[in-house]
């Protein structure tokens, strides 16, 4: 893994932009993320946090702007080598291998950050078993190691996610809507758990979100996203505050965020 | 040769001719895949249908312009109704199953109607009436044209014009057109898909049974026409874009065109032409000139179960496998220990495709290229070179090795069925080379006096070593895939973005598992070259990729005993039945009932079978128990 400058930021964006055709998806996004830092990325649907997403870990290439990860311009790299360098990340659409058991899905995970994806003769049930098992202890899965992917409820298949992003130890983790599709009980232990890691482990998570519940518990800051642009950034009580965030969410109105409803775009 | 104006029109005119026969079918063909994700490898038989009842449907009406054009009409429809009540009885019942296991209920129909064909209309081939008041050729700048020819030439663009109405004026079109690009679109807009799906089989049916009886004053209608066009008709569609209508009339030309000139570019391989022309295209554009991408890397959800090392009932079930194969061999006299012999060739063979297919997620229809490369490789190395037959073995599959590591590199560029066809194309070049290559490979004559060495020769020591050689790349193939990298690969297939994301170069590891493939494929080639003395194009033609395909659909894709059940039945049931005359109707029947019965084939339904038969014991044992304890 890379090694950052001492307190240097872990991400630094700069005039990150991109259309599809006419539409504006993503204009001139720029923030930094810290070390051991929880940020948030809200937004009213249709706002553009899976593309800036997408654009962070290079599944799509942005039009214009810089993406500097630890010290180094990644602006354009594959996936596969953001996250070689560090880089993890979770999809809104879940994303796992449903032909596979809970802890082969980690394992993958394990034996490509080993680079033995090429052994032809080895048994790979036995590789980095114990290491897979910790990792599914963490994220509270232990119990499920041997269960069938395919059969999960959505909220483990969050979990497995997670666990699998965790595997190469990265530096940065990209969640996107972590704890949609959950209980409201099951999302805050969720979040808890990814504070814990922030704390523990000294990993930055960049997180979106709709439910502010979550967002304002946990988020060490939040920057706010209206249709591609970044329209105010802070702690939870300056964004709660934010007469422009009111409006998005709201058009106005004297609600806190948060409410799914509120969609200008829709 | 000299450039003669009069001469080049007249190619000219005639490729324009052809493109229009061929629009007209692939069209067919590309409405139905577009809508319902069927590779309908039957469609070249609705074209033969066409020309078999245009022919008879004229015959019957008076002679006449309105007896000819009707009579053609008539059979259109026939074929469409024939289309339409062949997904209702079959295809409706099958849709939930894997991908492409609907290929293999197709391959059936087709022969189920060619022995249908054989039966009503005889072997001896029909020709048909001329066109009434076409019968004569015009001629321009010295070169006589064919009327017929010309009238031809405007039918397409007419079609692809009332294709374009019927889909941008009818709501039923629209409906269409949506479904071709978002198929979870229909469930979503109430449609009722059954009925678009059947409608949708008649008119991509009607459209093939047009081509084949607007052939009738071209051509005689015979038994081969279906085999004849089908693997064109299918690069059409491919190049235009499976789905787009207005693809499949460009790529018709294209093809007619390169198929018209490209004997006088390259008189050496003209039967690859329209496969090279494919193969660019793909590599240029890998969904067609037309198609889209397939909608998202996230396909339709694998419900298949996680890979366990074998249990003792599984090993169990391998060794008696191996004693019955034995059996076979040294009981069933010298017919047994052939059939035997082959049928652990075809086994690894299928092995090798299930490999690629199973755990790679890559079909492929031109498996056969790498079985006979080596083959060959073989053939040389013994007669040319004078090796051997344990060195020639050895070295053969390097040649199988090289030619997937070659061709593989562009398949795995693409995914699905594009990838197939690639794999396809691969194969034709291959055949064709070898086909018109003959002071090398004696062509249509093949090699012979390719026998093993001398202390291999009795039939059964052969069986032995074959038997010796096949389980032991069996087990290696087994080894593979529950090696880290048989997993990575299993995990590549299941969800290519999340593999990409854990920093897997999915590619890099199909093209891999492509080679890995294409070795084992050339093992079960050496080990069949030898067995047989004689190598002959015909074993890397598209009937043997075929077979892989089917042997390995039928057995079950998703379970790794699938293959070997699937290669040691298809096999021995086809050996036991091709004596009988409709033998190919039997198979064909057969066939369908293992997929109607079976939509996990072979090995998932003995699979469910034994789980229920399981279950009622269980629950017999279970009772008494329960009884004591109350
Ligand atoms: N691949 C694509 N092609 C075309 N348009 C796209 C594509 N991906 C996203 N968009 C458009 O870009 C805009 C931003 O979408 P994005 O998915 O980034 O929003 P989001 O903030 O993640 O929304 P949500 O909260 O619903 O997940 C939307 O208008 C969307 O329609
Ligand atoms: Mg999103």
């Amino acid at each position: 893994m890379s090694t950052t400058p001492a307190d240097g930021p872990v991400l630094e964006v700069s005039g990150l932009s991109k259309s599809f055709g006419g539409n504006h998806a993503v204009r001139e996004v720029s923030f930094a993320l810290g070390a051991s830092e929880l940020l948030a990325l809200i937004g009213p649907n249709g706002a553009g946090k899976t593309t800036c997403f997408n654009m962070l870990n290079g599944q799509l290439r942005p039009d214009r702007g810089r993406v500097v990860f630890c010290g180094r311009d990644i602006t354009g790299m594959r996936p596969r080598e953001a996250w070689r360098l560090g880089l993890g990340r979770t999809f809104q659409i879940t994303a796992t291998f449903p032909s596979m058991t809970v802890i082969e899905n980690v394992q993958i995970a394990l034996i490509s950050h080993e680079r033995k994806s090429y052994e032809l003769f080895s048994a790979a049930r036995r590789q980095g078993r114990a290491e897979a098992e910790a990792l599914l202890d963490r994220v509270g899965m232990a119990g499920a190691a041997d269960r069938h992917c395919a059969e999960l409820a959505y909220g483990d298949l969050k979990r497995l996610e997670l666990a699998v992003a965790l595997a190469n130890r990265p530096r940065l983790l990209l969640m996107d809507e972590p704890t949609a599709g959950m209980a409201p009980a099951a999302r805050v232990e969720l979040m808890a758990l990814a504070a814990r890691i922030v704390a523990e482990e000294g990993v930055s998570i960049l997180f979106t979100e709709h439910d502010m519940d979550v967002v304002f518990r946990h988020a060490h800051r939040i920057l706010v996203l209206n249709r591609g642009e970044i329209i105010a950034e802070g702690s939870a009580e300056a964004i709660r505050a934010d007469a422009r965030v009111r409006e998005v969410y709201l058009g106005g109105g004297t609600q806190e965020p948060g409410a799914e409803e509120a969609r200008p775009h829709a | 040769m000299t450039l003669d104006l009069g001469f080049l029109l007249g190619q000219f005119l005639a490729a324009l001719a052809s493109a229009s026969a061929l629009f007209l079918v692939a069209s067919g063909l590309s409405i139905i895949f577009g809508v319902t994700r069927i590779v309908n490898f039957a469609h070249g038989s609705f074209y033969m249908l066409g020309a078999y009842l245009g022919y008879t449907i004229t015959e019957a009406l008076p002679t006449g312009v309105l007896g000819f054009w009707g009579g053609t009409l008539v059979a259109a429809l026939a074929v469409g109704v024939i289309g339409a009540a062949i997904e209702i009885v079959v295809l409706r019942r099958i849709y939930r199953s894997p991908e492409l296991f609907q290929l293999v209920a197709t391959f059936a129909i087709v022969l189920i109607i060619q022995d249908a064909t054989l039966y009503v209309w005889g072997p001896v081939e029909r020709l048909g009436p001329r066109a009434p008041g076409l019968d004569g050729a015009v001629q321009i700048l010295g070169e006589y044209v064919p009327e017929y020819d010309l009238a031809l030439i405007a039918i397409g663009p007419v079609v692809l014009g009332l294709i374009w109405l019927v889909f941008h004026r009818t709501r039923w079109g629209v409906l269409v057109r949506a479904a071709t690009e978002d198929r979870e679109m229909v469930g979503a807009l109430g449609v009722n898909q059954s009925w678009l799906f059947t409608t949708v089989f008649f008119l991509g049916s009607a459209l093939a049974g047009l081509g084949g009886a607007l052939q009738v004053p071209r051509e005689s209608v015979s038994l081969l026409m279906d085999l004849n066009i089908i693997a064109e008709v299918f690069v059409v569609v491919v190049i235009g874009g499976m789905g787009s209508v207005l693809g499949a009339y460009v790529a018709a030309l294209l093809i007619a065109l390169f198929n018209a000139f490209g004997i006088l570019i390259l008189p050496e391989i003209s039967l690859a032409v329209p496969f090279i022309v494919m193969a660019v295209v793909l590599i240029a554009r890998p969904w067609g000139l037309f198609g889209r991408p397939e909608s998202g890397e996230h396909q339709q959800a694998l419900s298949e179960e996680p890979l366990r090392p074998l249990g003792l009932a599984r090993r169990a079930a391998i060794l008696a496998g191996v004693a019955g194969l034995a059996g076979l061999a040294f009981l069933g006299g010298r017919y047994g220990v052939v059939l035997a012999t082959d049928i652990v060739i075809v086994s690894l063979f299928a092995a090798s495709l299930h490999f690629m297919m199973g755990l790679g997620g890559m079909a492929s229809f031109g498996h056969a290229a790498y079985f006979g490369i080596s083959a060959y490789a073989a053939a040389f190395l013994a007669t040319y070179a004078g090796l051997s037959m344990l060195p020639a073995m050895l070295l053969a599959p390097v040649a199988a090795m090289l030619a997937a590591a070659f061709f593989g590199w562009f398949c795995v560029r693409s995914t699905g069925v594009y990838l197939a066809m690639l794999t396809l194309a691969a194969a034709q070049i291959v055949w064709s080379v070898v086909f018109q290559a003959s002071e090398i490979t004696g062509g249509d004559d093949g090699i012979l006096g390719v026998w093993p060495d001398k202390w291999a020769k009795s039939r059964e020591v052969y069986f032995l070593l074959t038997l010796a050689i096949g389980a032991m790349a069996l087990v290696t193939l087994q080894r593979i895939a529950h090696a880290p990298f048989g997993y990575v690969l299993r995990a590549a297939r299941d969800n290519r973005l999340r593999a990409e994301a854990v920093g897997v170069d999915t590619r890099n590891h199909q093209w891999a598992a492509f080679v890995v493939s294409g070795v084992f494929a050339g093992i079960a080639g050496v080990l069949f070259v030898f067995a047989k003395g004689s190598i002959f194009p015909d074993e890397l033609a598209i009937p043997r990729s075929f077979d892989a395909l089917l042997m390995v659909l039928l057995g079950g894709v998703q379970s790794v005993f699938g293959p070997l059940l699937g290669a040691a039945s298809f096999t021995y049931v086809r050996d036991e039945i091709s004596r009988l005359e409709y033998w190919r109707f039997i198979f064909g029947i057969l066939i369908i009932l293992v997929v109607i019965l079976a939509p996990d084939g072979i090995a998932g339904g003995l699979q469910r079978l034994w789980r229920w038969i399981a279950a009622r014991a269980g629950f017999r044992r279970v009772t008494p128990d329960k009884a004591e304890g109350a």
